[in-house]
């Protein structure tokens, strides 16, 4: 009945590989990068610090050696995203990629796909965004109207995808878009790899409520793809968005937005906390301790190949509620009006991270969406 | 978690039929228990135990809380690891734990150790003084009978207070781990609790209907269900990782008092909002006593504050944290 977690493996033989990301992470940035410059993190594309990391064997890091990869762990792989984002490095460009697009290739790509594709992905030079949501389809995902029509010469793909993060960076799109009529509510759909170099996609820029670029409109105008861009089989595109999606939401990002201020406030409260600031800030180092042992759980579950889908979501969940916390708790202990604009780090910090919380319960599937999955999981529908 | 030891503690649990909270120890019962090893399931093979790992060895105390058991085991478990690992021989029966935040001394006769768990029925009390000593008083003088809100016995006692009734020195571990020891059993506790709360409420929920359908198919609800499973998700996580964390309290004791605490203050936490959800998903009926969901209910609401409080841990996680030469919390998690 309990959605089970394994007891999480330990990292502790990884220490070196921490140690090395450390370093890294402080050279290449240096001390002069923000604080909240670090709250942006994964939305934050910097090619040269992708490329840096692809150097280092850090992308791609589980994939097989023939296609560009490590063939390390899923649980090393762990420890250089949470080292990454723990420290708010600049990894937008090539998050998506190496998180979900390149093992998707790796199931689902043609031989073809793969050895174009992956070992660009493993040295930083190649980057994703992800075509699921529409004007129309935001957590109805199955309403997508995006079609691609087979034609004598490929598919003509026409419709808009919209909240497409880092379109504007991108080399490859993950597209879901409807190739049949089909009864069922999930048939009839199928996943592309396209080109974003290709005639006929627009992509347009939507500002958000930070006043910062992150995601986009994307238009496909009679876009003409060749049958070589095709992902895995005709029709199983929701079985493999939903894998997908068990990447995106299994990582630690999912509970390490935040940490930018948290870093700041430990700064500020670190002279003289009172009974108050202690408390609260123990209680948040308490649930980020369990939540990473349940990260760490869920990677490890990854390593031996199983598909932890509901133990993604629940920390997914759990991991927002965390984010979102944590610029609450920060106003209650330190005075401050946030700004975008304030010299004061906190302050900027602060105003960074509160802008950005609604987003955190949103992205990647939605509370409600999330909570409709544990259910199930329960039995309950 | 080992299948067979879990199918071996649900046969002997499962047994407890007593659904009303008052205070009743089942002399037979609790010797199926001992009859069963159970009571050793923490000490090492060469001490008289079974060599299970922690995990596995807490595992049954999730059991026993699951069955609402009532039974003193995570004391009895807890004072026999505590005197093999003082090198005194271990005890039969009932023993219960009191940890006394003072130093034994001349001129203090006797102290009151208060809310003492299951004083009245256990045959001898290891006593933890602040410095770490250890004593197994046999037979204290039971000044106040007490029990907590799930019907366990928690008795004032007095201890004759020299450093006679002592079997030894001043032990090298501090007395907050033996703190964190006791709060580790509570956490597993809970966590046994909350899942089967989560089990009952969940089965209610699609039994029950009301208007034409049962009431789990209402999204409401299940949204509800969905919060408290993922609070129960994450108890049992943190009972895990606590577990895992046992044998450093022989090798660094500073970092299973970090993994205790977080896991009490997280566990502590889920507690309160798993009980009020699954209160509010039944509705009346467990509202009564004849029902067995308060029983469990009824122990998240104890446990939580048996051997510090959310509050308190979390102090003792922020005071580590910021006593660090430069505080960072990334550090102090990793």
């Amino acid at each position: 009945m309990s959605i089970s977690f394994d007891p999480a493996p330990s990292l502790k033989e990884f220490g070196e590989l921490r140690r090395q990301v450390r370093a890294h992470i402080d050279s290449a940035l240096g001390s002069d990068f923000s604080s909240p410059q670090r709250a942006r993190s994964w939305i934050s594309a910097d090619p040269e610090f992708s490329r840096s990391l692809g150097k280092r064997g850090w992308l791609g890091m589980t994939l097989p050696k023939k296609y560009g990869g490590q063939e390390r762990t899923a649980l090393e792989r762990y420890v250089v995203a949470e080292e990454l984002l723990a420290a708010g490095a600049p990894v937008g460009a090539h998050w998506v990629a190496d998180r979900q697009s390149a093992p998707l290739l790796l199931y689902y790509g043609t031989e073809e796909q793969r050895l174009e594709i992956l070992p660009k992905i493993a040295v930083g030079e190649c980057y994703f965004c992800i075509g699921m949501s529409e004007p129309n389809s935001g957590s109805d995902l199955a309403a997508v109207q995006t079609r691609a029509t087979r034609t004598d010469d490929g598919y003509v793909v026409h419709g808009t995808k919209l909240w497409t993060t880092n379109a504007h960076n991108a080399h490859y799109m993950t597209l879901l878009a409807r190739t049949d009529k089909s009864d069922e509510r999930h048939g009839g759909m199928s996943q592309f790899l396209v080109d974003m170099r290709t005639q006929g996609i627009e992509v347009r820029p939507i500002i958000d409520l930070v006043g910062e670029h992150d995601f986009n409109e994307v238009r496909f105008e009679n876009v003409l793809l060749p049958p070589t861009a095709l992902l895995g089989n005709e029709g199983d595109g929701w079985k493999q968005v939903m894998g997908e999606l068990a990447f995106e939401r299994s990582g630690p990002e999912r509970f390490l937005s935040s940490f930018a201020l948290l870093n700041e406030l430990v700064l500020v409260l670190s002279d003289a906390p009172d009974r108050q600031a202690r408390q609260a800030i123990g209680r948040l180092l308490a649930h980020l301790m369990v939540l990473r042992h349940m990260s760490q759980s869920v990677a490890g579950m990854l390593q031996r190949g199983e598909s932890p889908t509901l133990q993604a979501t629940i920390v997914k969940d759990l991991g927002a509620i965390l984010e979102q916390e944590i610029p609450e708790i920060a106003r209650t202990l330190v005075k401050v009006e946030g700004s975008l604009s304030a010299t004061d780090s906190f302050a900027a910090t602060f105003a960074r991270t509160l802008l950005a919380a609604p987003s955190f319960s949103l992205r990647g599937g939605t509370r409600e969406i999330l909570r409709g999955i544990i259910a199930r999981g329960l039995g309950l529908r | 978690m080992s299948s067979m030891i879990l199918d071996a503690a649900e046969k002997i649990f499962a047994r407890n039929t007593n659904i009303r909270s008052r205070h009743v120890f089942d002399v037979e019962h609790w010797a199926a228990v001992e009859a069963s090893g159970f009571t050793r399931a923490l000490l090492a093979e060469e001490a008289g135990g079974f060599g299970l790992s922690a995990n596995d060895a807490t595992s049954i105390l999730r059991v026993s809380a699951k069955h609402t058991s009532r039974l003193p085991l995570a004391e009895t478990m807890l004072a026999n690891w505590l005197l093999a690992d003082a090198g005194l021989p271990i005890a039969n029966g009932v023993t219960t734990v009191a940890l006394v935040d003072a130093l034994p001394s001349e001129n203090c006769r006797s102290v009151v150790a208060t809310r003492v768990p299951w004083a009245r029925v256990a045959g001898a009390v290891v006593v933890v003084a602040r410095d770490g000593r250890i004593g197994s008083f046999e037979s204290p003088r039971i000044v106040a009978q007490g029990m907590n809100f799930a019907g366990e016995a928690r008795d004032d006692i007095e201890l004759a207070w020299s450093a006679d009734n002592f079997q030894t020195e001043a032990a090298p571990r501090l007395f907050d781990s033996y703190l964190a020891l006791c709060a580790m059993l509570r956490v597993v506790g809970m966590a046994g609790s909350a899942e089967a709360a989560l089990k009952l409420s969940v089965d209610y929920a699609n039994d029950r209907v009301q208007f034409g359908r049962p009431i789990g198919r209402n999204q409401v609800i299940q949204h509800q269900l969905a919060v408290m499973a993922s609070q129960v998700a994450a108890s049992v996580a943190a009972a895990d990782m606590a577990a895992i964390a046992f044998p450093l309290v022989m090798s660094d004791e500073d970092r299973f008092k970090t993994i205790v605490a977080s896991a009490k203050v997280r566990v502590g936490e889920a507690a309160g909002i798993c009980a009020s959800i699954a209160h509010q998903v039944h509705g009346a009926i467990g509202y009564t006593e004849e029902y067995r969901l308060h029983n469990l209910t009824k122990q998240l609401w104890s446990w939580r504050d048996e051997y510090g409080n959310e509050a308190f841990w979390s102090e003792v996680l922020a005071d580590q944290m910021f006593s660090m030469k430069t505080p960072s919390p990334w550090q102090f998690l990793t």
